[in-house]
């Protein structure tokens, strides 16, 4: 068993290099951090200008997202980093990454944004414009709080798919798990079996409390808007 | 109050106001009668700008309303009840009440909440504060609606069919809390298919057929000797059903 692919010795010069791992994974961690932030901040104001009346916001809204949605990720990033590179923008591999994936992932999350807004019936706005609430504070006091339930599903998914999205820094050489890992082995000991499935399961480690906590979450909002109803006679 | 000068309105090339010249006044209780289609939503809809008029002014109080000041003119003039009821699902019936005075009008909670109970008394719903609107029938919720315009303590409501979308049971508990108000120092505008209301109610009631306002008057005018063909026509359907 000395020469398997999980080789014990494997093992071992990967106990070695933990200090490394650890590092890789905290990169990985932040640059999703800090992307998901861009990418919900970005989500949120696409989605309001796709789902408002506004003509060009919604023009520019609908080209933001067809862009990034209809070209690989890859693509993206690579053209960010060499675009920037020879423009001379300084950005580390870090900042490319956060921005490249909070763009990427905002487009998506705008359209789970906008369809959460139109599916509350327009009448709601209405009702609040009436009341002389501008249209933000609509959206604000009245629609996205009841939006926030129907998107929360979708929503968890592209967050997912944005952490797991962060291996793509690796065509970067990005300094993030997926890269580091695969670097680990291919310059020292061969060791891929334990290298990939280190960071398969630190990917994991991630992402399953993510959605687990937002499962509980989305089960917290539901009896919530039950649990005060009275029983009364019609 | 609020004043409606050779108001057009298109949605797309359909012209479904044409030339509409109404005025509002103080205290007044404005009947709008009409057959479907005829432009009595849209007009009520101008006059706070849910609908923007393709062409002609609307004034409150003498100002000529805007894309830019509507937000600012309808938060302290108007208030509006709708056939859908439009209450706000996430919100308890007391918060449904007291969201705009409280963010809107800057009162406080207690303030709010005083004025609210209030207005819930008068509709007759003072026990169901505390549910959420899903829970209430078609009925209750108008009268909910109609606690929450009033809540906004507004010189105008604006009553868009509140009765249209109701079963026939319910229609009467809604139109009889509507009767009650029209004793109130309210200006009223109400559109509406339910003549016997128009009769009992109506300062005056105004006529409209393909966009145009055909015919004004009193009840009386309205329903003993009506003028014009169009209206005769309709009324004669309607009042033998």
């Amino acid at each position: 068993m000395n020469s398997g692919v999980f080789a014990l010795w494997r093992w071992e010069a990967l106990w070695a290099s933990r200090a490394e791992f650890i590092d890789a994974f905290f990169v990985t961690l932040r640059v999703s951090v800090f992307a998901l932030v861009l990418a919900l901040f970005l989500g949120v104001v696409f989605g309001l200008f796709s789902s408002g009346s506004n003509k060009i916001l919604k023009g520019i809204a609908r080209v933001y997202v067809e862009f990034f949605q209809n070209t690989p990720l890859v693509f993206q990033v690579l053209f960010m980093y060499y675009g920037l590179l020879y423009a001379g923008v300084d950005l580390s591999k870090e900042q490319i990454g956060v921005i490249g994936l909070g763009i990427y992932t905002g487009a998506y999350i705008s359209e789970v944004v906008r369809t959460g807004i139109i599916s509350i019936p327009f009448g709601q706005t209405e009702a609040a414009l009436s009341q002389g609430f501008t249209h933000l504070q609509a959206m604000e006091y009245i629609i996205l709080p009841q939006s926030v339930k129907i998107v929360l599903p979708p929503l968890v998914n592209q967050m997912v798919a944005l952490i797991k999205n962060t291996s793509v820094l690796a065509m970067i050489a990005g300094g993030d798990l997926m890269y580091r890992s695969n670097a680990w082995a291919s310059n020292g000991t061969l060791s891929y079996g334990p290298a990939y499935l280190t960071c398969g399961i630190l990917f994991f480690c991630i992402c399953f409390p993510l959605t687990y906590f937002a499962k509980r979450y989305e089960q917290k909002l539901k009896s919530a808007g039950t649990s005060k109803k009275e029983v009364t006679a019609g | 109050m609020i004043k409606l000068v050779n108001v057009n309105k298109y949605f797309g090339n359909l012209h479904v106001l044409k030339d509409v010249n109404l005025e509002v006044k103080e205290g007044e209780k404005l009947v709008i009668i009409g057959p479907s289609g005829s432009g009595k939503s849209t007009t009520v809809r101008c006059m706070n700008f849910l609908e923007e008029p393709s062409s002609g002014e609307v004034y409150i109080d003498g100002e000529l309303l805007t894309h830019k000041n509507k937000t600012e003119l309808v938060r302290k003039t108007s208030a509006m009840v709708f056939q859908q009821f439009n209450l706000y699902p996430h919100m308890d019936v007391l918060h449904n009440l007291t969201l705009a005075p409280i963010k809107l009008q800057k009162k406080s909670k207690a303030e709010a909440e005083e004025l609210a109970m209030k207005y819930l008394r008068l509709v007759g719903l003072e026990d169901k504060a505390h549910v959420y609107p899903g829970t209430l029938s078609g009925g209750q919720q108008q009268r909910v609606a109609i606690a929450r315009a009033l809540t906004t303590q507004q010189k105008i409501i604006i009553f868009d069919e509140p009765t249209s979308a109701l079963d026939p049971e319910t229609v009467q508990e809604v139109l009889d809390v509507m009767i009650r108000l029209s004793e109130e120092n309210i200006t009223m505008v109400v559109v509406t298919h339910e003549m016997g209301f128009a009769r009992e109610v109506a300062d005056r009631i105004v006529f409209m057929d393909e966009g145009r306002i055909i015919e004004e008057g009193t009840p009386e005018h309205f329903f003993t000797n009506p003028e014009n063909e169009r209206t005769k026509a309709f009324l004669g359907k309607i009042l033998r059903q």
